[in-house]
C-alpha cells in the first residue's frame, strides 16, 4: 500500500499540469473568440502558409 | 514579400462561357451586386463600380486573387476608393491614444470595428494585409466580435492609412465616439473560465480521494490513510473556495451590507457551512469532510453561470447618442477645410456638412437651402427645409447639397444630447428576480428546519444537536435553486437568437413576461420605410407617360421620389432626361423624350400656375404631376404597414393594453385608430420627451410596460420602460440603447415571443419546485441526523443534473413550437 504515497503525489502533479495548460490558454486567449479559428482551419493553405514563414 | 506570386485560378484567366447576357446576369464579379447601365470590364469581368475594380486589381496583382476561390461575389461593395487624409483626424495624438491598444515607438497595434465582415473570405482577406502593404505585420480578425486587430510599423504607414486600406477594401472602419471617450469592454469570461477550470480541478481530484471512502477503505488499510486523504481534500478544495467562489463571497457580503437578499446570501452560507464544517471533521480527524460536494457544488454553481453569461459581442445594447454621431467634421478655416475630431469641436466653428451627413451640434445654417431629416431625433418622415439664419438642432441629417452651418453650442449641450442627461428611472436591478424572491422564502424555512432539528436533538442528545443543524444547512444549500434559472432563461435567449431577437441578458425575459402594456412606435417600427403601396389619382397615365415619370423621378434622391420610382420602375426603361433641375423641398422637373415634367408638391405646382384640384381627404403624402404645365394627377404615397402587423396588433391587443406613439404628424390618426382599437391610446406629434413622460405615466399605476421603437427619438422611451426593443432592418445596423435587438422580419411574430416568454418563466418556476423536492428529502435525513457524505454526494448532482435537464429539455421544446424561420445554429450570432 505504501506505493499509493508515490501515486498520490504523481497523480496530482499530472493533474496540476493540466490545470496549467489551460490557465496559459484562457491567458493567451484562446477562449475569447471560439469561432473565428474554426473557420481560420479552412484557410490554411499553400501560399498562406508559406508567406506566414517568410513573414516570421 | 511575395508581390510576384503566381496566381493559377482558372476563374480569372480563362475568359467566362456563355453569352453576354449570361455574364451580366451573374453580377458583379467582386460583390455580386446586379448589372446594369455602366459596368467595368477588365479580364473578361465584369464590375459594378470602379471601386470593386479597383479592390480586384489590387488583390490580384499582390497575388491575392485566392479570395475569389471562396465563392461567387465573395466581396463587399466597394466605394470610391478614399483617401487617407479622409482618416487624418486619426493621427491627432490626443484621438490616437485612444483608440489604438498598444503602441511604442517602433510598432502600433489597433483593433478595427468593422461591421461589414461577413464571411470566410473577409476573414481571408483582413488577415492577409500584410501583403497589401509591407508596413503591417500581424492582423487577426474576431469574427463574432467584427473587429480586426492590426499590427504595423510606426515608420511605414500611419494609423489613417490602415484606416484608408481597410476602407477601400470595402471594410470601412467604424470608430465609436465612446471608443475614443475611452470606454473599453473587459474581456469578463476570461476570469470565469479561469474560475471555472480551477473549480473543475479541485472537484475532479477531491472526488478521486472521496470515491475510496465510500467504499469502505478504512477496512483495508486503517485510519491514516484516511485522514491523509482528507488532508489533500482540503488543501486542493482551498484555492476553488478562494478564487472560484470569490464572486460568491463578494456579492454575498454586498448583498448583507446593503440589506437587501439575494439567492447569494443562501449560497455562500451554504458554502461557508460545508467548508467549516468538512474543515473541522478533517483537522479533529473525526471523518473525510463533504468537500466532494463542496467543490461540486462550486463547479456547477459556475457552470450555471457560464451558461447564463450568453452575450452578443457584434451587437451592442448600451449605444447611446455619441455612437450615432460621426467621429470627424469637417471644419471651414477660412477658405481651407480640415477634418477634425467630433471631442475637440467648439462653438462658433464653421462646419461643412455634406449630403447625409449629421449636424452634430445645435448651429446656424449660414449657407443653403437645406432639407433637414429629423427622422432620428423626432420620427416625423418629412424632411424641413432651412433658410439661411435658421436654427438647425443636431442630430439633423442633411439630404441634397453641402451646406455651411455654424454651431452654437457644443456637442456635450445641444438638445438632442440633453435628453440622455434626462433623469431616468434607476432601472428596477436584478435583483427582484423569480429566483431571489423564492430563495427567500427558502431560506426562512430552511432556518426554521434547522433550528427546530437542533431544539429537537438537544432534548434527546445534546451531542448530536450542532450536527443536525449544520447537516440541514449542508445538504439545502440552494445549488439547484441557483441553476433552475440560469438555464432555463439561458436556454430561451438562446432559442430567441436563433430567431433574430437578441436579448441583453437573459434576465430580460422575466421582465418579458410580466409585460402587461405594449407600446409601439410608428414609423420604422409598425410601418416599413420605404416600401409604402403606392395610389394614383387622376385619369390614368399612358404606359409611356409612367415611363417619363419614372426616368425622372430616378435622377433625384428625396424619398419620395426615389418611392415612385422604385414603385412602378420595373416596367420601363429610363430614358435620358435633359434640363433636370431639383427645388429642395418643392419638387423636380426635367424633359424627357421632348416632354416637360414637373413632380412636386401642390404649392409649388400653384406658384407655376398648374391648378391643383382640391385634395380629396387623404392620408400620406401627395406628389402632384405635371406634363407639358397640364395637371395630370396625383400619387398618394402611405406609409405602408409591414406584413402581418396588423395581425399582431389584433393578437397583442387580447392580452396586452396597446399604445401608440408617433414623432410623425396626424394624417393617418384614423387607420390606427381603427387597427388599435378606439379605447387605445394613440398619439402623434410625440417628441422624444412626450414618449418618455407617456412611459412614466403608464407606469406610475405599476404597469410593466414594453416600449418597441427604432429611431433615436425613441430612445429615452426605450430605456425609460422596463423592456425596451429596439427593431432593426438588419442586425448589426445602428440601434438605441435597448434590451432587446429585433430583426424588423420578427416583429409578426412578437406575439409568440412575448408567449414564449411566459412559458420559459413557467419552467423556472417547475424547475424551482424539482429543487425544493429535492430539498425536503435531503433534508428530512439531514434533520434526523443520517446525513453521509455519500448521500450528499449523490443528492447534490442527482438534483442538479434533474434541474438543469428540466429546463434545458423543456424550454426546447417550447421553442419549437415557437413559430418563425430558425437560422441554423452556426449562424446564430449576429
Amino acid at each position: 500500500m505504501i506505493v499509493i504515497l508515490l501515486l498520490i503525489p504523481l497523480s496530482i502533479m499530472i493533474a496540476a499540469i493540466f490545470l496549467l495548460a489551460f490557465i496559459w490558454a484562457v491567458r493567451s486567449g484562446q477562449y475569447e473568440d471560439t469561432s473565428t479559428p474554426s473557420m481560420r482551419l479552412l484557410l490554411e493553405e499553400n501560399n498562406t502558409k508559406k508567406d506566414k514563414k517568410e513573414n516570421e | 514579400m511575395t508581390n510576384t506570386a503566381e496566381y493559377t485560378d482558372p476563374r480569372l484567366d480563362a475568359p467566362l462561357q456563355g453569352s453576354e447576357a449570361d455574364r451580366l446576369d451573374s453580377g458583379c464579379f467582386h460583390c455580386g451586386t446586379p448589372l446594369r447601365g455602366s459596368v467595368f470590364i477588365r479580364r473578361d469581368k465584369s464590375f459594378c463600380c470602379a471601386g470593386c475594380l479597383a479592390v480586384f486589381e489590387l488583390l490580384t496583382e499582390n497575388g491575392l486573387g485566392d479570395f475569389y476561390r471562396f465563392g461567387k461575389a465573395a466581396g463587399v461593395r466597394a466605394k470610391a476608393a478614399p483617401k487617407a487624409e479622409e482618416f487624418g483626424y486619426l493621427d491627432e495624438p490626443a484621438l490616437r491614444r485612444q483608440l489604438v491598444d498598444y503602441a511604442d515607438a517602433r510598432q502600433t497595434r489597433a483593433t478595427f470595428r468593422v461591421p461589414s465582415v461577413h464571411c470566410i473570405a473577409c476573414v481571408w482577406l483582413l488577415e492577409n494585409l500584410y501583403r497589401l502593404n509591407p508596413g503591417i505585420g500581424y492582423c487577426r480578425v474576431n469574427f463574432p466580435r467584427k473587429e480586426v486587430l492590426v499590427t504595423f510599423e510606426n515608420s511605414k504607414v500611419k494609423l489613417s492609412e490602415v484606416a484608408a486600406l481597410l476602407a477601400a477594401l470595402g471594410y470601412e472602419p467604424q470608430f465609436d465616439f465612446a471608443d475614443a471617450a475611452g470606454r473599453r469592454r473587459a474581456p469578463v469570461s476570461r476570469r470565469l473560465w479561469l474560475q471555472l477550470g480551477v473549480a473543475g480541478f479541485a472537484f475532479g481530484n477531491i472526488m478521486l480521494f472521496s470515491i475510496s471512502s465510500y467504499l469502505g477503505l478504512d477496512a483495508f488499510s486503517g485510519p491514516a490513510l484516511r485522514k491523509l486523504f482528507g488532508w489533500i481534500s482540503l488543501a486542493l478544495a482551498l484555492p476553488a473556495l478562494a478564487y472560484s467562489g470569490a464572486d460568491y463571497w463578494r456579492a454575498a457580503w454586498l448583498a448583507v451590507r446593503k440589506r437587501v437578499f439575494t439567492i447569494d446570501v443562501p449560497i455562500a452560507a451554504g458554502l461557508a457551512a460545508l467548508a467549516a464544517w468538512s474543515a473541522a471533521e478533517v483537522l479533529t480527524g473525526r471523518g473525510p469532510g463533504y468537500f466532494d460536494s463542496l467543490a461540486g457544488l462550486l463547479f456547477f454553481l459556475l457552470c450555471g453561470r457560464w451558461f447564463q453569461q450568453k452575450t452578443y459581442d457584434g451587437l451592442a445594447f448600451d449605444r447611446d447618442y455619441k455612437s450615432f454621431f460621426p467621429l470627424s467634421v469637417a471644419r471651414r478655416n477660412g477658405r481651407q477645410e480640415e477634418r477634425i475630431a467630433l471631442c475637440q469641436l467648439q462653438a462658433g466653428d464653421r462646419l461643412v456638412i455634406r449630403n447625409g451627413e449629421l449636424v452634430p451640434a445645435d448651429a446656424r445654417l449660414i449657407s443653403g437651402p437645406a432639407m433637414i431629416d429629423y427622422s432620428f431625433v423626432t420620427g416625423e418622415s418629412e424632411p424641413v427645409e432651412k433658410i439661411a439664419g435658421d436654427h438647425v438642432y443636431a442630430g439633423g441629417r442633411q439630404m441634397g447639397g453641402a451646406i455651411e452651418v455654424q454651431t452654437v453650442k457644443e456637442v456635450s449641450q445641444s438638445y438632442l444630447t440633453s435628453l440622455w442627461n434626462q433623469d431616468l428611472k434607476e432601472r428596477e436591478s436584478s435583483l427582484e428576480t423569480l429566483t431571489n424572491r423564492y430563495s427567500r422564502r427558502f431560506t426562512k424555512m430552511v432556518l426554521a428546519v434547522a433550528a427546530g432539528a437542533a431544539l429537537f436533538w438537544s432534548l434527546r442528545d445534546a451531542s448530536r444537536a450542532l450536527g443536525a443543524f449544520v447537516s440541514v444547512l449542508i445538504v439545502a444549500c440552494p445549488c439547484a435553486l441557483a441553476l433552475a434559472a440560469p438555464f432555463t432563461l439561458g436556454t430561451a435567449q438562446r432559442i430567441l437568437a436563433r430567431r433574430k431577437i437578441f436579448l441583453k441578458n437573459s434576465s430580460v425575459i422575466e421582465a418579458l413576461a410580466r409585460v402587461d402594456t405594449v407600446v409601439f412606435d410608428k414609423t420604422g417600427t409598425l410601418t416599413a420605410c420605404g416600401a409604402g403601396s403606392i395610389a394614383f389619382r387622376g385619369r390614368p397615365l399612358q404606359e409611356e407617360e409612367e415611363g417619363w415619370v419614372r426616368s425622372l423621378a430616378a435622377h433625384s434622391t428625396h424619398p419620395h421620389a426615389a418611392r415612385i420610382a422604385k414603385v412602378i420602375g420595373g416596367k420601363h426603361a429610363s430614358q435620358p432626361v435633359r434640363s433636370f433641375f431639383e427645388t429642395p423641398g418643392c419638387g423636380i422637373e426635367g424633359i424627357v423624350a421632348g416632354h416637360e415634367v414637373w413632380l412636386g408638391s401642390a404649392a409649388w405646382m400653384e406658384s407655376r400656375d398648374v391648378a391643383v384640384p382640391a385634395p380629396a381627404t387623404t392620408s400620406g403624402s401627395v406628389v402632384h404631376i405635371a406634363m407639358d404645365g397640364a395637371y395630370r394627377g396625383c400619387y398618394t404615397l402611405a406609409g405602408a404597414l409591414r406584413a402581418g402587423a396588423e395581425e399582431t396588433i389584433r393578437r397583442l391587443s387580447a392580452d396586452y393594453e396597446l399604445a401608440l406613439l408617433s414623432g410623425d404628424n396626424e394624417r393617418e390618426r384614423e387607420r390606427f385608430l381603427e387597427l388599435f382599437g378606439r379605447s387605445s391610446p394613440v398619439h402623434f406629434n410625440q417628441s422624444p420627451l412626450n414618449k418618455m413622460d407617456f412611459i412614466r405615466r403608464l407606469q406610475a399605476p405599476g404597469r410593466t410596460v414594453m416600449m418597441v421603437g427604432d429611431g433615436i427619438n425613441d430612445a429615452g422611451a426605450l430605456k425609460q420602460s422596463d423592456v425596451g426593443v429596439a427593431v432593426v432592418e438588419s442586425i448589426g445596423a445602428f440601434s438605441p440603447a435597448s434590451d432587446i435587438i429585433m430583426s424588423a422580419d420578427m416583429v409578426p411574430r412578437l406575439h409568440e415571443a412575448l408567449r414564449f416568454a411566459r412559458s420559459s418563466v413557467r419552467v423556472v418556476r417547475l424547475s424551482l419546485v424539482i429543487s425544493a423536492l429535492y430539498n425536503v428529502v435531503g433534508i428530512s435525513i439531514a434533520a434526523r441526523g443520517l446525513l453521509t457524505p455519500v448521500i450528499c454526494a449523490i443528492l447534490m448532482p442527482l438534483s442538479s443534473v434533474t434541474v438543469v435537464g428540466v429546463a434545458c429539455g423543456l424550454t426546447t421544446r417550447l421553442g419549437r413550437r415557437l413559430g418563425g424561420e430558425a437560422m441554423p445554429k452556426g449562424e446564430a450570432r449576429p
